[in-house]
């Protein structure tokens, strides 16, 4: 039984159908998910108004921006996991190889660049990455018995190492480090033992000082002027120096929707982008903020709570990565902001204005619904 | 360390993992949110008080409003100190890129001499806060502004400001009295009210520019702005307007400066008038007099390097600081030193055979005259300027009392109220020698003293307030410059005022009066050429004060020396005797002698009914900016 359940591709069973499929599993939707979905994006449209120094057209844009995305996480949901475990090598040797396109155009005299150009589209192979890694784990997981072995990690390593060492030389630091942490998101809810965590984590304080030998000047300056922003307050300190004067002066109730002097009257950099939370921070006060953070811990805790009614190791431990990784792009983002870790380019997801990375980030919704919605109704 | 694995999936093990894992996961994410809970109550409610005084720093900005500052009028309402808008480039350092090239960039676009980066270094470095413009050039061209509005894109930092100017109308004739403002430099900043001084670039350096600093300032106000990160202001929120400056109306008539001036026709020299009854000064010249308004805009090094190195010093305010031996312009108030202290009567005789010569020394100091005049008393000893006469009385006094009279009419003493600059000169005594030297003093130098040589030292202004304070019968008036500031009149009595000059004999007033009339009208007095014809009573006497001291028994032709070296001849006079309006002193050095002439010139301008100086005064009242605001 094992055996052969190994063989099959997961979710692809054919439901055997004990009694009658709730409507929201036969559209493959999860109704909290995509309430607390709906929330969230709408809260980021009214700060974004704001943010944007009240332009109803850059609004407009990111609505329907987030409205396209949010039908292609739909879309993707009716894909069962089955379909995605077949698709995932391709998903991931594509991306490989439009990273390596995207190294050589830079070698070739383009300069450091990200994007790749098809036509009139302009694609981010790292983003397709952050999706693609962890479905290359968890397809690799799915067909090995777990706790994984030595052996596993150091195949795990070849899988993650060429691409996220792809994209730190395009340089993108930030993505690199977060397709890394989707990554070991799968590795350790795989059930790595705890022994070899303690390794890693002593490996990893090991290689920092590595890291920092090959980090560009502006990634040190960065590093630098987190450990002290009040060291060059005009020059790179200015933007952690800004955002905490805007949340800090936000105080319990915040100044007012569009009423922070901070952000309105432009000394908050990057206010509708990386450091939109501070503008939430200064017009919606200590109140906003525990707002959007408590519908974030929703979200979470749905994704947990779906990554654990998954049915196979492919779904759960993907899943898993997924809810994880978006925390920790919450994480980064607002504690880039709030200055308590260094400035990486980290967008906040769902409200910080721009298209790439709430596609991304969609499409791992999409997934988790996918993977939900697609089970065997008997165990329930 | 275990029994080797099976090559088999535990699903069951699995999903225990997995939800183990999920939940260790959820435990963290809680204490990460935790932490940014943490975080954001620190910031917003423990530390709010913090962040938000700064973000209202951030975003208002305190602007000085500058003061207007105060106009400088006449005796008669004729304009000498005005304002005009002209365009400073001014530049912020915060907001420049690159100083260096900024500046080098200026001066390829402005066209000006290479060396001026360095003076431009030193400038933009000079500057009141952070974000305060820094004075670069002031009064740009059509031209220059131009070519600035061209490049404007390539000199961030770097802005055009309009800015009202100082601009004296009458710059060289006026330029002692008023003396000129230019650029706040390090120490003055040290000691100004910065908040007063914020929006300020120039203070008044000299004269009354300086003296009245504080009330032509005037006092700054302010706007409190609101603006965004690029300094761009968006609003204003309050604003409390400057007080401009008190204009100044001076005691000088310009006419009769300038007159004074042409007077001088080119010499080096000095001429005080004074209006004894109420101290007004109503002209003080010294010749040569210089550009100030070039000081104003920031003189160049080539120009100032040629103004010191002028042999004729036009800098130099000979009026009020040009320390000169008084020489026999003394003799009036040594008469009365004499008559006061009962050592002469004013009729009694000394008898001068061309010398006087002190008890057991076979020194002679010789009269001005080789033969002598013979017989003299008060009267004639002043009419012909006697000098064995004047020798007596220095003897009889002594240096100690005579010193002492001497005091009483303000020599060795800064009398005037509001004369920046003024000196003191020097009117030696015994103990000042002891002092100075470490010396005793010499009975000869007593009779040197008797004369107005030797250590003797008397400024101008001196000269002219002591006629003054003898024409006012002993009263002393402190002679001031200013005659109304804003709505005050600066009338005396001043305080700490000289007390006046008691004589036990009034009429010995009079009969000292009587020789400088002589001077005038006698058949042998001094100036007899120049008293003739006169309309009214004037007294006066002459003097010349040796430049060039001379051994015993030399004599010297004037054309042998060079013009440098040859005596400074001196005049005092007031006029009219019995109802003084005018008290004058003049100095022209190195002239050899015959300057009264000047003097006469002046007091028949100032009282004759058909002088110019009559004429209604003219008084254009040019048109006025009243001010300019930033933005």
């Amino acid at each position: 039984m094992a055996t052969d359940f190994q063989r099959v591709a997961p979710g692809n069973h054919r439901a055997r159908v004990g009694r009658k499929r709730s409507l929201w599993l036969r559209v493959h939707l999860d109704p909290w998910l995509l309430s607390i979905l709906l929330l969230l994006i709408s809260f980021g449209l009214v700060v974004l108004y704001s943010a944007s120094g009240m332009s109803a057209s850059t609004t407009m844009a990111q609505a329907s921006r987030m409205g396209v995305a949010l039908l292609g996480a739909i879309v993707i949901a009716q894909f069962s996991p089955g379909t995605l475990f077949r698709w995932t090598p391709v998903a991931y040797g594509g991306g490989l190889l439009m990273l390596i396109a995207v190294e050589i155009m830079g070698d070739i005299g383009m300069g450091a660049q990200r994007w790749l150009e098809i036509g009139p589209l302009r694609f981010q192979p790292s983003e397709l990455m952050k999706i693609a890694m962890p479905m290359m784990l968890a397809a690799y997981f799915h067909r090995r018995p777990l706790p994984p072995t030595w052996r596993d990690l150091i195949v795990c390593a070849v899988i993650v190492g060429v691409p996220v060492l792809l994209i730190a030389r395009q340089p993108d630091l930030g993505t690199s480090l977060l397709v890394t942490c989707a990554a070991v998101f799968v590795i350790l809810l795989a059930g790595l033992s705890w022994k070899f965590i303690l390794a890693l984590v002593a490996l990893a304080g090991g290689a920092a000082p590595l890291l920092w030998i090959n980090m560009h000047d502006y990634q040190r300056q960065r590093v630098l002027t987190f450990l002290n922003p009040e060291s060059d307050p005009l020059g790179a300190g200015w933007n952690i120096i800004q955002s905490k004067t805007a949340i800090g002066s936000g105080g319990l109730e915040g100044k007012g929707w569009g009423l922070g002097t901070q952000s309105q009257l432009e000394f908050l950099p990057e206010r509708h982008t990386d450091f939109i939370v501070a503008v939430l921070g200064e017009e919606f006060g200590l109140i906003g903020m525990s707002t959007i953070l408590v519908l974030y811990l929703l979200l979470v805790s749905r994704g947990l709570v779906m990554a654990n009614n998954a049915q196979d190791t492919y779904g759960r431990l993907l899943a898993g990565s997924i809810v994880l990784t978006f925390f920790i792009y919450v994480f980064v983002n607002i504690g880039m902001v709030t200055g308590i870790l260094p400035v990486v380019g980290v967008p906040l997801p769902l409200v910080s204005y721009g298209g790439t990375s709430s596609v991304t980030l969609m499409a791992g919704f999409g997934i988790l619904m996918s993977i939900h919605t697609h089970r065997r109704l008997l165990t329930h | 360390m275990r029994k080797r694995r099976e090559n088999v999936k535990n699903h069951e093990r699995e999903v225990r993992v997995f939800r183990h894992r999920s939940l260790v996961a959820a435990l963290i994410i809680v204490l990460m949110a935790g932490a940014i809970v943490s975080r954001l109550v620190y910031l917003q409610v423990i530390e709010h008080d913090v962040f938000i005084t700064r973000s209202d720093n951030n975003r208002m900005r305190v602007e000085p409003l500058p003061p207007r500052r105060g106009l400088i009028y006449d005796r008669h309402g004729k304009l000498l100190a005005e304002n005009r808008p002209t365009y400073n480039l001014t530049i912020v350092r915060e907001r420049v890129d690159d100083l260096d090239t900024t500046l080098q960039r200026l001066v390829d676009i402005l066209d000006l001499p290479e060396d001026e980066v360095e003076t431009f270094r030193e400038r933009s470095r000079q500057r009141q806060r952070p974000y305060q413009p820094a004075l670069l050039i002031s009064d740009l061209t059509e031209d220059q502004i131009a070519r600035l509005a061209v490049n404007r894109y390539l000199l961030s930092g770097v802005e055009v400001e309009a800015q009202l100017m100082r601009y004296y109308p009458d710059p060289i004739v006026m330029s002692h009295v008023l003396g000129y403002v230019g650029r706040i430099n390090a120490e003055e900043l040290a000691d100004l009210d910065p908040g007063n001084y914020a929006g300020t670039h120039f203070i008044g350096k000299t004269g009354i520019e300086y003296t009245y600093e504080d009330a032509l300032h005037g006092k700054a106000g302010l706007r409190k702005v609101e603006t965004n990160a690029r300094g761009r202001v968006l609003r204003e929120l309050e604003r409390s307007p400057a007080v401009p400056g008190k204009d100044i109306t001076l005691t000088i008539d310009s006419r009769l400066q300038h007159m004074a001036y042409d007077l001088l026709g080119g010499r080096r020299g000095a001429i005080v008038a004074i209006q004894p009854k109420t101290g007004d000064i109503l002209a003080m010249v010294s010749a040569p007099g210089f550009d100030i308004n070039k000081f104003v805009t920031g003189i160049s090094y080539k120009d100032y390097r040629a103004l010191q190195e002028n042999l004729d010093l036009p800098l130099y305010n000979r009026a009020v600081r040009g320390q000169y031996p008084p020489g026999s312009t003394v003799k009036p108030f040594e008469a009365l030193a004499a008559l006061q202290d009962g050592v002469v009567k004013p009729d009694d005789i000394i008898y001068d055979p061309g010398y006087f010569q002190l008890p057991n020394d076979t020194r002679r100091y010789h009269n001005w005259l080789r033969w002598g005049h013979g017989r003299v008393d008060l009267e004639r000893a002043l009419e012909v300027s006697n000098n064995t006469y004047f020798y007596t009385m220095a003897y009889r006094l002594g240096i100690d009392r005579l010193s002492a009279f001497m005091h009483q009419f303000g020599f060795g003493e800064v009398t005037s109220l509001d004369v920046q600059g003024a000196l003191p000169g020097l009117m030696p005594s015994r103990e000042w020698k002891r002092e100075k030297y470490n010396q005793v003093w010499y009975p000869g130098e007593t009779l040197s003293a008797g004369i107005g040589q030797g250590y003797f030292m008397a400024t101008p202004l001196q000269l002219a307030a002591a006629t003054a304070t003898l024409a006012n019968h002993g009263h002393w008036v402190r002679p001031h410059l200013a005659k109304r500031v804003g709505d005050e009149a600066i009338e005396p009595p001043f305080a700490d005022t000289k007390p006046d000059v008691e004589l036990d004999k009034a009429r010995w007033w009079q009969d000292v009066y009587k020789g400088m009339e002589a001077v005038l009208n006698g058949s042998e007095g001094t100036a007899r050429k120049v008293g003739a014809g006169m309309q009214y009573q004037m007294a006066a006497k002459t003097g010349t004060a040796q430049v060039f001291s001379l051994g015993q028994n030399q004599k010297y032709d004037a054309d042998e020396l060079t013009e440098r070296l040859r005596d400074h001849a001196l005049f005092i006079g007031f006029a009219p005797v019995d109802d003084p309006q005018i008290a004058i002193a003049v100095i022209v050095e190195n002239a050899g002698g015959g300057v009264s002439g000047l003097g006469r010139e002046l007091t028949d301008a100032w009282l004759l009914p058909d002088s110019e100086l009559k004429d209604p005064p003219d008084t254009t009242v040019n048109e006025e900016v009243e001010s300019i605001d930033g933005d």
